[in-house]
């Protein structure tokens, strides 16, 4: 059996380390919303 | 249109998405905007606070993305740009311009959110005013681009005091024209020191259409308004003394250094000191006033 090429390995790489980063994001951005609904509710009582 | 730097089949690495936002740029529209929204005279939420400064962050970034995408071509051209991630090829296009627009698209939908549609409004305009007016209307076209461009990056402390108040009121417009009349004299100066690189990309900045001493007289005689702007909150009684007293040194300083630039007349960049000083002192000058716009403003709460 072979050994993937460096190439393959620098595509894994960036693949993982893009689909942590949009998780993050993604998980930032639902809090952030969340967090902008309750400080809008607190504003406007 | 520019065309396609590089054909690239490998996913993007987020440091060159980063390097697309200009992060060192964004430093001082965060930090413009953060003043003007601290300056106001109403207290945000913290979160919501937050949220507009991020906002303008995302915004700057996406607006210098949308720029990067479209001049390429341009910063390929220039020993200054030619290491970005699109002219070096690390970045394909397609994916520069879905970042671009999505960090637009996202803040101004957030902003909107956390606070109200005037500071959305104006956000967008000054991503539109920057990606399309400035880059892909006036850049390649006449030597005025940066006086009209500046306007795009003089909207942040509008932008951060309408999101606290929901109001444009003089003292966020005075700020507004402070921004933008130090912009011909921030970015001809450095123009000044760089122009073989504009003049090798084809872009028609001053120094290179209208000669050294046209520049150096132009940055002088901007710097005469452009003190105005800022040394007119004080008298009009819209900041106090700590301001007032800032603006004044601060500018009598720029005004020292701009009429060295306007007595030089060296043609190479290596004896081009008053422009490297006057380029150097102009960034340290507005983080200086807008802090001190703050510090006036909580001082005297």
């Amino acid at each position: 059996m072979s050994s993937p090429r460096p190439e393959d390995e620098i595509v894994r790489s960036r693949q993982k380390s893009a689909s942590r980063i949009t998780a993050v994001l993604l998980i930032a951005f639902v809090i952030l919303t969340f967090a902008i609904t309750i400080a809008k509710l607190t504003v406007n009582q | 249109m520019p065309s396609a730097s590089a054909t690239l089949h490998l996913p993007a690495d987020w440091r060159d998405l980063f390097a697309l936002t200009k992060p060192r740029v964004m430093t001082l529209v965060v930090f413009t905007g953060l003043c003007g929204l601290l300056a106001a005279p109403v207290t945000l939420h913290p979160v919501l606070a937050f949220t507009a400064v991020l906002c303008i962050a995302l915004g700057a970034g996406g607006a210098a993305a949308l720029n990067m995408w479209y001049e390429a071509d341009l910063d390929a051209k220039m020993r200054r740009t030619e290491k970005r991630p699109l002219p070096a090829g690390r970045l394909d296009r397609q994916t520069a311009l879905h970042f671009a627009i999505g960090l637009s698209a996202m803040s101004v939908i957030l902003m909107d959110l956390a606070t109200n549609h005037l500071a959305a409004g104006i956000l967008l305009f000054s991503i539109f005013f920057y990606a399309v007016i400035y880059t892909v209307w006036l850049k390649r076209r006449t030597p005025q681009n940066i006086v009209i461009g500046g306007a795009a990056g003089a909207f942040p402390p509008l932008i951060g005091w309408v999101a606290a108040t929901g109001r444009v009121e003089l003292l966020p417009v005075l700020l507004f024209g402070l921004i933008f009349l130090w912009t011909p004299p921030h970015f001809w100066a450095l123009s000044l020191f760089v122009r073989t690189d504009y003049a090798k990309a084809g872009v028609p900045m001053l120094p290179v259409v209208a000669g050294l001493d046209h520049t150096r007289l132009q940055v002088f005689l901007y710097t005469l308004p452009m003190v105005a702007a800022a040394v007119a909150p004080w008298p009009l009684a819209l900041t106090g003394a700590i301001y007032g007293v800032t603006a004044a040194v601060g500018s009598a300083v720029f005004l020292v250094l701009a009429i060295a630039v306007w007595r030089n007349r060296a043609t190479e960049p290596a004896d081009m000191k008053p422009e490297k000083q006057l380029f150097a002192y102009s960034i340290a000058y507005l983080f200086i006033l807008f802090g001190a716009v703050v510090a006036d403003r909580w001082w005297f709460l």
